[in-house]
């Protein structure tokens, strides 16, 4: 004879829903279905009955077994989620109390400006080429069809320093001394940009630096033209400034490009910017770095650096360059 | 260069508004600068006298101005001026004036006191440069005519241009009227005028005599008589101020008129003073000058000479004046002048830049004739001269004293039509170009007089001395023709493009730092004489020959005092802890003579707050991004550096830089009070050794093994020198090797730490036993304790 087994299951059903916990739960499971429990006990009942009346109650028991092990497992799912969700709740942080701003170094201004320009010449086909700071009169003036005490040496107040003869060795004041020493370094073609640190003897103020960056571009093959240059000067504004940007070419004069040009950019309110030096290699400086001129042409452009970097951010004052505030570092 | 659109127009019917001329001019390599509108704006403006001056009684900067307009009554004026008298014509901008600025001119109060109007400087009215104080008008006017009516004024424009130093004879108003002849295709003459001549022929009243014809070109010389020095007219006088120069008399103001107009530089010598000064008359020598001879110029400085100065000196062989810089004061022209002599001479260019820049002297003569002058303009330009003056009553003399010495070589250039169009990418014909060179006076015929050859010669005009090669023209083809009618054209690069090792590296050496948490700085790399020294280091700086200042004479033979210095103007900001890097070049004084200073690449750190270890950690974190491998940190002690917390890199026995902190006696020197931790790195020489290979190691897929061994060592012995121990006695089979605890104190004996390592041991190829284990485990220990004075911990 079977006990209430409708009864039981009733029962049974109200106390898994009351199971408060885990452990409460896992109790209960053993006396639901543990060896002591209501169904085992029936189930051992069962060699004592007839086969049909034993048939019927085997499956009817087996039915009620099921059933129970049903409850206590969608008991436990709910129970374990509800566990999580303590714990996960418990681990609950305010992130922004967290952000405290985590600092990375910076890269200078100049730096910046430095390899942004030398990305944009790299992906035009350009080597990059440095040379020495403090330099001879002849790579800094004399092979760059300068003579001496022509008056365009007057167009930059140069700094010279104790070193060998007097008036022999300086501190370059402007990056085309390169343009030799990278003629004198081989045979064309040439396809090179000079960035790098000059000098002039000026008194600081918010547009002069006895210090600063100019960047230089030498390019130098078979058939180069004038119209050359005023692309690849295009090209590069465009690269830089942006598609919208038009430029100009005006001459000039410098006495290691011929003809020489002054490039210009339109600004916004349609005046005109200048921006870079360039022109037609001299001959004169060609055969300087031992190349033949009826072989050989090139031209060369050279701007500052610093201004570039200037009107990027809005600086208003170069001096800020060199100073080294944190507070403007920071910035960039 | 000055040039006002009027004086353009008398060589030339130039046409356009002047925004445009403004940009054919800028277009033709005459940059403008700046461009002004005169005669506007001066509506308004009256002539009114000066009745009375007080002080004004609240203020000392500005005074109270009674004047008058015509109609007896003062009107008061508050002016920041002190410069007039009572009596003094003075212009007045009424009340309602615009001026040319756009300032309304309104009645106000100026410290408690009314004003009535505005007194002007020739500045505000854009009449002259000069805004120290008011303009004085000379007598005439009737009080209360217009300034305009006054001064005789006509609308004009100003153009401001910058003159390049190949463009002399841009130097003069005809010269750039020319270039824009030129470009307008409208024609262009000088004048050409032929004042009567009489009295003596000025070849019998004056000697002249070239002693030097390298110095000295062409001289020639003509003689005025009947001269009243006076002032000039006044349209004269307006113009030489708006071209930024002030009247003085009628004489010396034709002398800068002509000069302005036609590139000409004179000088004028009241030929009585020159005849009496010498018993054979008046003579004019040409030579250069003795060594310390002296001569009293212009203006009233006695000037030394040296051999390399040219000089002008008289019939006695005594100096009178400076060739082609500065007239004398002896032969000056006064009140009582009536007969001139007048030289217009070609100076060697070479010559005078020399002397010019020897005497420290710069004039307006000497600024053309070191570009140099044009030989050929003096006959012109003398009759000229005569011509402007005849209006004072002087008369010309007939004769011209001409002696010619030796000026440059004008044989024709060849030019190749191929060449031109080669260079510069266009496709003009031989034809198109002689058409484009001929306005601006270059002749071009086809080359040897064959009409059938490709080529031309061409004659240089002798007022373009920078045009004498086949370049040169071929600058003036491109000028004519316009820079920007060549058509643009991107040559495609022939090489790949790409930045070498070393600056792919210097980029990783930024990142790497700027990823530490470092910001870059750029101190000058000049320093004050005693920054080195003060950093601690040898004052072998390269020192600046001519420095502008004291802080700025010295090179940095090290980035160390930059450095400082940034930190420290930073801390007196009250920002500390900075850490920050640099990259750049210092210099010093090679070992050995060679011909430029040992110049190289330093990377350095300053750690503000922080000690050693963060150093070290910035340069294992540097080695670890240029996968610089095998470096040792050799304890050391140099100068400026902290003497027990330092230690030389060496990377394949090869000394690149030093990592610690910086010698607190020097941060004391340097103003800083926290420590500094500090790495300096000579980036050449570390980049030249070997680095950034990674040659891959096959990950092993067996178990690792891990120990733990601590040691008592010795504080004289470095924890590399443990580490290098159980490495060696490991072998092939250490995968892995950490420093993970360092401790001093009881139990460890005083002047002992503990150090303690924790080793991986792994195999590629197989699983370890635990007898391999414990094998090697007491090799790592017997290494270490057999070779060093260090004791394994219980």
């Amino acid at each position: 004879m079977l006990p209430d087994l409708d009864r039981h299951l009733t029962d049974a059903a109200t106390a898994v829903a009351e199971a408060g916990d885990l452990d409460a739960l896992r109790a209960l499971d053993a006396e639901l279905l543990g060896k002591a429990s209501v169904v085992t006990e029936a189930r051992r009942e069962l060699g004592a009955m007839e086969p049909d009346e034993r048939k019927d109650a085997g499956r009817r028991l087996n039915e009620v077994r099921a059933e129970l092990e049903r409850l206590v497992s969608e008991r436990r799912t709910v129970l374990e989620a509800g566990q999580r969700a303590a714990v996960l709740e418990a681990e609950r942080l305010d992130l922004t109390e967290l952000d405290r701003g985590q600092r990375l170094g910076h890269r200078h201004v100049v730096t910046q400006t430095w390899e942004r320009l030398e990305d944009i010449f790299v992906g035009m086909g350009f080597t990059v080429a440095e040379g020495p700071e403090i330099e001879d009169e002849w790579h800094n003036f004399g092979a760059l069809n300068f003579p001496p005490d022509h008056p365009a040496r007057d167009m930059y107040d140069t700094l010279y320093v104790e070193h060998g003869e007097p008036g022999s060795t300086l501190l370059r004041t402007h990056t085309s001394p390169v343009q030799i020493r990278v003629m004198e370094a081989g045979e064309p073609p040439i396809y090179s940009i000079m960035p790098g640190r000059v000098f002039r003897s000026d008194t600081a103020d918010a547009t002069h630096m006895p210090v600063f960056h100019q960047i230089e571009g030498l390019v130098v093959d078979r058939g180069i033209t004038f119209g050359d240059m005023a692309g690849t000067m295009d090209a590069f504004t465009k690269a830089y400034f942006g598609r919208e940007f038009t430029s100009r070419l005006r001459p000039s004069y410098f006495p290691f490009t011929e003809p020489s040009a002054e490039f210009d950019i339109r600004r916004d309110d349609g005046s005109w910017l200048e921006l870079a030096g360039c022109g037609m290699v001299h001959p004169n400086v060609l055969q300087a770095g031992g190349l033949d001129p009826e072989v050989w042409s090139g031209f060369a452009f050279g701007f500052g650096l610093d201004r570039l970097a200037l009107m990027r951010h809005g600086i208003d004052d170069l001096r800020e360059l060199f100073r080294n505030d944190h507070r403007f570092l920071s910035q960039f | 260069m000055k040039v006002l659109l009027s004086w353009l127009r008398e060589f030339a019917p130039v046409d356009g508004d002047p925004t445009e001329i403004g940009d054919q001019l800028s277009d033709l390599g005459l940059a403008v600068e700046e461009m002004t509108t005169i005669g506007g704006g001066l509506d308004g403006i009256v002539v009114a006298r000066v009745l009375d001056l007080r002080p004004h009684p609240d203020a000392d900067r500005i005074q109270l101005v009674d004047v008058d307009l015509g109609d007896g009554e003062a009107l008061q004026i508050c002016c920041g001026a002190f410069n007039m008298s009572v009596g003094d014509l003075v212009p007045l901008a009424t009340l309602g004036t615009t001026m040319p600025n756009g300032m309304e001119i309104a009645r106000r109060k100026m410290r408690g006191e009314w004003s009535n109007g505005m007194l002007c400087s020739s500045q505000e009215i854009g009449l002259g440069d000069d805004h120290d104080g008011i303009m004085l008008l000379g007598s005439g006017p009737d009080l209360g005519t217009p300034l305009v009516e006054a001064l005789e004024i006509r609308p004009d424009v100003l153009y401001d241009l910058e003159v390049n130093p190949n463009r002399p004879d841009a130097m003069s108003v005809a010269g750039v009227a020319r270039d824009l002849a030129a470009r307008q295709g409208v024609p262009f003459s000088l004048p050409d005028p032929s004042p009567a001549e009489v009295g003596a022929d000025a070849a019998d009243r004056l000697a002249v005599d070239v002693v030097d014809p390298v110095l000295c070109g062409r001289f020639v010389a003509r003689v005025l008589d009947g001269i009243a020095i006076g002032p000039s007219p006044r349209w004269l006088a307006n113009r030489l101020t708006a071209l930024g120069m002030r009247p003085i008399n009628n004489v010396v103001d034709v002398s800068n008129y002509v000069m302005l107009e036609l590139g000409q530089p004179n000088h004028t010598y009241d030929l009585d003073a020159l005849a009496a000064r010498s018993g054979s008359g008046a003579a004019l020598r040409v030579r250069r000058a003795a060594d310390g001879e002296t001569v009293e110029t212009l203006d009233g400085v006695v000037r030394t000479l040296s051999a390399t100065d040219g000089v002008i000196a008289d019939g006695d062989d005594v100096a009178v004046g400076i060739a082609g810089i500065m007239g004398g004061a002896s032969t000056e022209i006064g009140d009582a002048t009536t007969s001139v002599a007048l030289e217009m001479a070609w100076w060697d260019p070479q010559s005078i830049s020399t002397s010019s820049r020897r005497l420290g002297l710069r004039s307006e003569a000497s600024a053309r004739f070191e570009r140099g002058a044009d030989p050929e303009v003096a006959d012109v330009a003398m009759r000229r001269f005569a011509e402007l003056l005849a209006e004072a009553g002087a008369t010309l003399a007939p004769g011209t004293v001409d002696v010619r010495g030796e000026v440059p070589d004008r044989s024709p250039v060849r030019v190749r039509t191929d060449r031109v169009n080669a260079l510069l990418g266009t496709d003009l014909s031989r034809d198109e170009m002689a058409g484009l060179l001929a306005p601006i006076g270059f002749a071009a015929e086809p080359a040897v007089g064959d009409a059938s050859s490709a080529d031309l010669d061409v004659v240089v005009p002798s007022f373009r001395p920078d045009s004498a090669t086949e370049i040169d023209v071929v600058e003036e083809v491109a000028r004519m023709h316009g820079y920007g009618a060549i058509a643009r054209t991107v040559p495609s690069s022939t090489i790949t493009g790409g930045l070498t090792g070393y600056q792919h590296d210097r980029r990783a050496v930024r990142d790497t730092m700027v990823g530490l948490g470092l910001d870059e700085v750029m101190p000058v790399p000049f320093l004050a004489p005693g920054d080195l020294e003060r950093a601690g280091l040898p004052a072998d700086g390269i020192t600046v020959a001519n420095p502008l200042v004291a802080e700025e004479s010295v090179m940095r033979a090290s980035l160390r005092p930059g450095i400082l210095k940034t930190l420290a103007y930073n801390a007196s900001h009250r920002l500390h802890g900075l850490g920050v890097f640099e990259v750049g070049h210092v210099y010093r004084t090679p070992a050995s003579p060679q011909p430029l200073p040992d110049e190289r690449e330093h990377l350095a750190v300053g750690l503000g707050g922080r000690d050693a270890g963060g150093a070290v950690a910035v340069w294992s974190g540097l080695a670890d991004a240029l996968d610089c491998r095998g470096y040792e940190l050799v304890a050391d002690d140099p100068v400026g550096l902290h003497p027990t917390r330092t230690a030389r890199i060496e990377v394949d026995g090869v000394s690149v830089g030093h990592v610690g902190e910086v010698d607190p006696g020097v941060l004391e020197a340097y103003g800083i009070g926290e420590r500094v931790g500090w790495l300096e790195v000579d980036l050449e020489a570390l980049l030249a050794l070997p680095h950034g290979g990674r040659p891959y190691h096959r990950v092993s897929r067996y178990p690792s093994s891990d120990i733990d061994l601590a040691f008592e060592v010795d504080e004289g012995t470095p924890a590399s020198a443990v580490r290098a121990c159980l490495a060696d006695a490991a072998g092939d089979l250490l995968a892995d090797l950490s420093l993970f605890d360092v401790f001093r104190g009881a139990p460890v004996a005083d002047g002992r730490r503990s150090l303690a390592f924790t080793l991986r041991f792994q195999a590629d190829d197989r699983t370890l036993t635990d007898a391999e284990v414990a094998e090697v485990r007491t090799a790592c220990i017997a290494a270490v304790e057999g070779s060093l004075p260090a004791t394994l911990r219980g």
